[in-house]
């Protein structure tokens, strides 16, 4: 009998106040959508470091006067180095290879270019991306090396640009969560003004106070529910329609969001936001009911 | 009980000590700011003394902590001048509310209501609304959810403030046997008239003081 008591409560109060539900409910989604946003850039950013790292690349051009001498001493450095996990030789003719192979839609360029112009160079894989820059201080000033180019310094750029938006998605999610929170203190607010007589009877009969705020608190914790649905929504629909749809040709720079990391964002979102209005509107109805 | 209260410029309640039997009837009386309705409030664990003690049924309710509160407040009753009833719903509902809100299924309300209405004399009227109700009924209906949870103090905030002197005395006579089932009754009150007819025990209290305290006493 309590429990049908207080859910027809609940379902009163919100109906009660509907405009309020409303914005309440829609406040909290936003807030919950940037909040799935930002959690899936983060995986996504982390997904990509292992892709991209795994396959970057250190470059060493050598001068185009390298002795031969400083070439295999150079090779027999590298080999040895314990930073370095492979060593490809790239010789002129093969490096001319790879050129028309990366310039195969201008062929101009191509003819304009001959092997000899173009510089030996080592390729090396690290053991730790993330070190080039020992790679770097090491090599730049041995004889024969002309240059070393390293794409973990492009794709850093790269990241930065994710993590900022990642910050972005966040720095929003919690302007939106602050509006939603004052949207459910206020909500609450008129509810409990709104039932203030069976608040005062109940108080003086000694109803319990779980058995007073209950019916407020759930109350809440349905809009943040239903936010955190609407939240899910609003993921599928940019899965749909952003990522396989606009951004599909971009498919081989990102790495794909799944089915399953957007489901699995849900129970998140479900708890943030039922677990956010919960505690609004009970310190909310500790200051205002004063129960 | 021993209890002073300041607040404000002058204490509202002043080393005031006053004990009351099991079973009592006790007026309190006074002019308007004498300190009556705190006396009340501090029964009820509204407010709590500066200093001294709030014995009830021989319990210490000064050191309540508040989550304890709604349990102690099923052992008293309270009845006020507005009356305090949900507009929108019947007699027995109001009753039931009182009941169902304190964790009583439905069938005891269902055994408990009717009983209950009848003894504060509604019966047949258990299905009106408020709006539907004179003063004096409706007042009896709040006599009805205090009493229907069998509380051992029933504490009436000038019940009788918003009633004629005719009703006045019916809701008397009510309280008189409510009282009579053993209830203590504590009663603040204005009214010089049921007082005097009442003859029972007055507390006369001014400027936070007790000036009077008389066994069938009467207005004065």
């Amino acid at each position: 009998m309590r429990v049908k008591y207080v859910l027809s409560e609940v379902l009163v109060g919100l109906w009660r106040n509907v405009t309020m539900t409303i914005a309440m409910i829609i406040t909290m989604a936003v807030s919950l959508t940037m909040l799935g946003v930002s959690g899936l850039v983060y995986n996504k950013v982390a997904d990509m470091k292992n892709l991209y790292f795994e396959n970057v690349e250190v470059s060493i051009f050598l001068e185009p006067e390298v002795a031969e001498e400083q070439r295999t001493a150079l090779d027999g450095q590298l080999r040895s180095d314990p930073l370095i996990r492979e060593v490809i030789y790239v010789d002129k003719t093969e490096a001319y290879e790879r050129f028309k192979d990366m310039y195969q839609d201008a062929p101009d360029l191509v003819s304009a270019v001959k092997p000899e112009q173009l510089p030996e160079s080592f390729r090396l894989r690290l053991v730790d991306p993330e070190q080039y820059r020992q790679i770097n201080e090491q090599y730049q000033s041995v004889e024969g090396v002309d240059q070393i180019v390293d794409q973990s310094r492009v794709l850093d750029k790269i990241f930065n640009l994710f993590t900022a938006g990642q910050n972005v998605a966040l720095v929003a999610a919690i302007a939106m969560a602050i509006a939603a929170l004052l949207l459910v203190a206020n909500t609450i607010q008129v509810a409990a003004y709104s039932k203030r007589r069976e608040v005062a009877v109940m108080k003086l009969v000694g109803a319990s106070n779980w058995f007073i705020q209950a019916p407020f608190v759930l109350e809440a914790v349905v809009a943040g529910l239903v936010g955190s649905i609407l939240g899910l929504g609003a993921l599928v629909g940019l899965k749909v329609f952003l990522f396989d749809g606009a951004l599909s040709t971009l498919q081989g720079l990102f790495s794909p969001v799944s089915w399953g990391e957007i489901f699995l964002t849900f129970p998140i979102m479900a708890g943030v936001g039922a677990l956010v209005s919960a505690v609004t509107a009970w310190v909310t109805l500790r200051f205002y009911l004063r129960v | 009980m021993t209890k002073t209260y300041p607040k404000a410029s002058r204490p509202s309640l002043d080393n005031v000590s006053v004990s009351i039997e099991k079973g009592e009837f006790v007026f309190f009386i006074g002019p308007s700011g004498s300190g009556k309705s705190t006396i009340i409030k501090m029964l009820l664990h509204e407010v709590t003394p500066n200093k001294g003690k709030v014995i009830v049924n021989s319990k210490d309710v000064t050191s309540l902590r508040s989550w304890k509160r709604p349990h102690f407040r099923r052992s008293i009753g309270c009845v006020f001048q507005d009356f305090r009833l949900l507009p929108n719903r019947t007699a027995y509902e109001n009753v039931a509310f009182a009941l169902e809100v304190i964790g009583k299924t439905k069938a005891v309300a269902r055994r408990v209501v009717p009983e209950v209405l009848e003894l504060v004399g509604l019966g047949g009227k258990e299905h009106r609304y408020p709006h539907e109700l004179s003063g004096g009924e409706q007042q009896r209906v709040a006599v009805a959810r205090a009493f229907v949870n069998r509380p051992l103090i029933l504490l009436a905030d000038e019940p009788t403030g918003n009633l004629d002197p005719d009703t006045s005395i019916e809701i008397m006579r009510l309280l008189d046997r409510i009282n009579r089932t053993g209830t203590t009754v504590v009663m603040v009150t204005h009214d010089s008239n049921i007082v005097n007819q009442m003859r029972r025990r007055v507390i006369e209290i001014e400027s936070g003081r007790i000036v009077r305290d008389q066994a069938r006493g009467v207005y004065g």
